[in-house]
């Protein structure tokens, strides 16, 4: 174990080379592009043994990364924002072919405007594609996340791709120290990819097939829901073994920060909950019982510690980078879903923050808290929208 | 506190942050100068993080990037808003920055400028902030860092930087250029030095 100074995108990176992926096909794009950039230096060096496969695009490289796992490798991808919209169609070819690819998206708003920072309305909408979805609050979470969901993803039991979300900017280029594993232990948490079936050149085998409404098609669905279903079990095992192989703190869908007592929950996902500790802090010192609880994995959704947490505050208060239009805040939706029929329902919050990276700060999010304890809880409210834009 | 915390000496002011930001242009190496202080402080033991403005990069266009250290492990805090040190690596946006270059400064701030001299607009200021200057273009030409048109002035800069504020050792400083910095080494080091024995404490 060593600690070194990573951008979030290094880390992605390094826990790429230390997971040992044998293909890597990605296109470049703002703020994933050093993500690639140092990938391709790694193979050039040969300090990480794969194949690069440079594409003409996004969609292209999933395909590419979608052939490689077929074949028996394992692969990683990166993209961002508009290159995540391109793969769409892939997407559900990557999970309905139950290949285990773990991608990097770094989270970034899609245009237009054209805005290159931080915003999870990326990824929330690809949040039906059948893809494990993991939020990272700091770089050495990237790295762990990364090595973690490809335990996960391959998993016989599971067996569906995993993408690991990094905030654009605030993670994908700030430079932190984090703790870096030595080969060995990664080696023991992850042990060389097993395919249950591959692609094999003379072997007469059928891949991504027709399946008329009589025959398998809906059957091969409802194995996804339920692999899905069991990946949540598998996430929650794979945090516990890599803080037991590896270190640091077990992992897990949710992470509770000063949860004990509280009245009023902050729910935030990545780099928000960093401010949102902030905020906590200043609350816990003046004796209010105020804590936050992060998503970490979004799908499957962690509603069972949804309902658990729930049940024991008085409101909770979803701020969140996305917005689903015509809806409202997708994180906020699935909090009161879970929380529907619980016996003592708390009041849920709903609020649409810094999206196009703009700054949210423990201040803003103190604001939100303080309006909570006054019983003021909106069913949707934006934080920050300027009346007049010039 | 991690294990490797608190064996250096506290912040000035005995302050649990010190932040740094710096004004340069695309090329200049503005953000890997953001980085190496960075790197030097961590290696010391210290809670640090860097970052640049989240733009798009491009030569020549005005940078900034921060450096955030701390007496422990330093949570993400966003942008700084009230910098306890400036470097400005190309005084040319002086102008077109007006004054905004030094918003936020704290009072008895520390102002290093990549410049032979202080301009006499900015003299008034120093009775309330420290202005020092380091001619950090000449240094990095004589050991054939950079072009005329492109001086890399980053290390140099530094070398003033740690003098000036003591708040990295240009012994960190050095392990950090070795850990960073692929090419060049001997030459960068030694400008670094020059840059420490040349810049005039405050």
């Amino acid at each position: 174990m060593t600690k070194a100074l990573l951008s979030g995108n290094e880390a992605v990176a390094e826990g790429v080379r230390l997971a040992r992926a044998q293909v890597v096909a990605a296109y470049p794009i703002t703020p994933q592009t050093t993500i690639v950039e140092k990938l391709a230096e790694m193979i050039g060096e040969r300090s990480l043994s794969a194949e690069f496969i440079p594409v003409e695009s996004e969609h292209s490289a999933m395909a590419a990364s979608i052939g490689a796992s077929l074949a028996g490798a394992r692969a990683f991808t990166a993209t961002s924002s508009q290159g995540l919209a391109l793969m769409h169609e892939m997407l559900h070819w990557a999970s309905g072919q139950r290949v285990p690819v773990v991608m990097a998206n770094v989270n970034r708003a899609l245009a237009p405007p054209w805005n290159v920072w931080v915003d999870h309305t990326d990824s929330m909408a690809q949040r039906d594609t059948g893809w494990i979805q993991i939020y990272a609050e700091t770089n050495e979470e990237v790295l762990a996340t990364i090595l973690q969901a490809y335990r996960v993803a391959e998993d016989p039991e599971v067996l569906l791709p995993t993408m690991v979300m990094l905030d654009a900017f605030v993670l994908s280029h700030t430079y932190m120290p984090v703790e870096i594993p030595s080969q060995e232990a990664v080696d023991q948490f992850l042990p060389s990819y097993r395919p249950v079936v591959r692609v094999e050149p003379g072997t007469m085998q059928l891949f991504g097939s027709f399946s008329p409404p009589d025959l398998a098609y809906m059957e091969f669905r409802h194995d996804m829901a339920s692999a899905m279903q069991t990946a949540h079990r598998k996430l929650i095992q794979a945090g516990r073994d890599y803080a037991r192989v590896l270190g640091g703190q077990p992992l897990g869908p949710i992470d509770e920060y000063r949860t004990e007592d509280a009245e009023v929950l902050i729910v935030a996902l990545g780099s928000l909950a960093a401010a949102a500790r902030d905020t906590v802090d200043e609350f816990r010192r003046e004796g209010r019982k105020v804590g936050l609880a992060r998503i970490r994995v979004f799908r499957p959704f962690p509603e069972e510690e949804i309902r658990a947490l729930g049940s024991r505050v008085q409101s909770l208060v979803v701020v969140e980078r996305a917005h689903s239009f015509g809806s409202g805040g997708p994180v906020a939706t699935e909090v009161r879903s879970a929380l529907l029929d619980i016996p003592s329902r708390p009041a849920v919050a709903s609020y649409i923050a810094g999206l196009g990276g703009r700054e949210v700060t423990p201040r803003h999010l103190r604001a939100l808290v303080e309006r909570a304890i006054r019983k003021d809880v909106p069913r949707e409210a934006w934080v920050g929208v300027k009346e007049v834009i010039a | 506190m991690e294990k490797g915390f608190g064996d250096h000496h506290p912040l000035p002011g005995g302050r649990e942050r010190y932040e740094v930001r710096f004004h340069g242009r695309g090329g200049q190496g503005t953000v890997v100068a953001s980085v190496l202080l960075a790197e030097a402080a961590f290696l010391e033991g210290r809670g640090v993080q860097a970052f640049p403005f989240f733009g798009v990069e491009r030569r020549g266009a005005p940078v900034v990037a921060y450096t955030r250290i701390g007496e422990g492990p330093v949570r993400l805090g966003g942008s700084i808003t009230q910098p306890d040190a400036l470097v400005v690596m190309d005084t040319s946006l002086l102008v077109g920055l007006k004054d905004t270059w030094r918003q936020g400064l704290r009072p008895g701030g520390v102002v290093l400028l990549n410049r032979g001299s202080v301009p006499n607009n900015l003299r008034p200021l120093m009775d309330s902030i420290h202005i020092h200057h380091i001619d950090a273009a000449t240094i990095a030409l004589r050991h054939h860092l950079g072009s005329a048109a492109n001086p890399l002035v980053n290390t140099v800069v530094l070398g003033a930087f740690a003098r000036v504020t003591g708040i990295v050792s240009l012994q960190a400083l050095e392990d950090a250029v070795r850990t960073r910095i692929p090419g060049q080494l001997v030459e960068n080091l030694d400008a670094m030095h020059e840059a420490w024995d040349e810049v005039e404490e405050s």
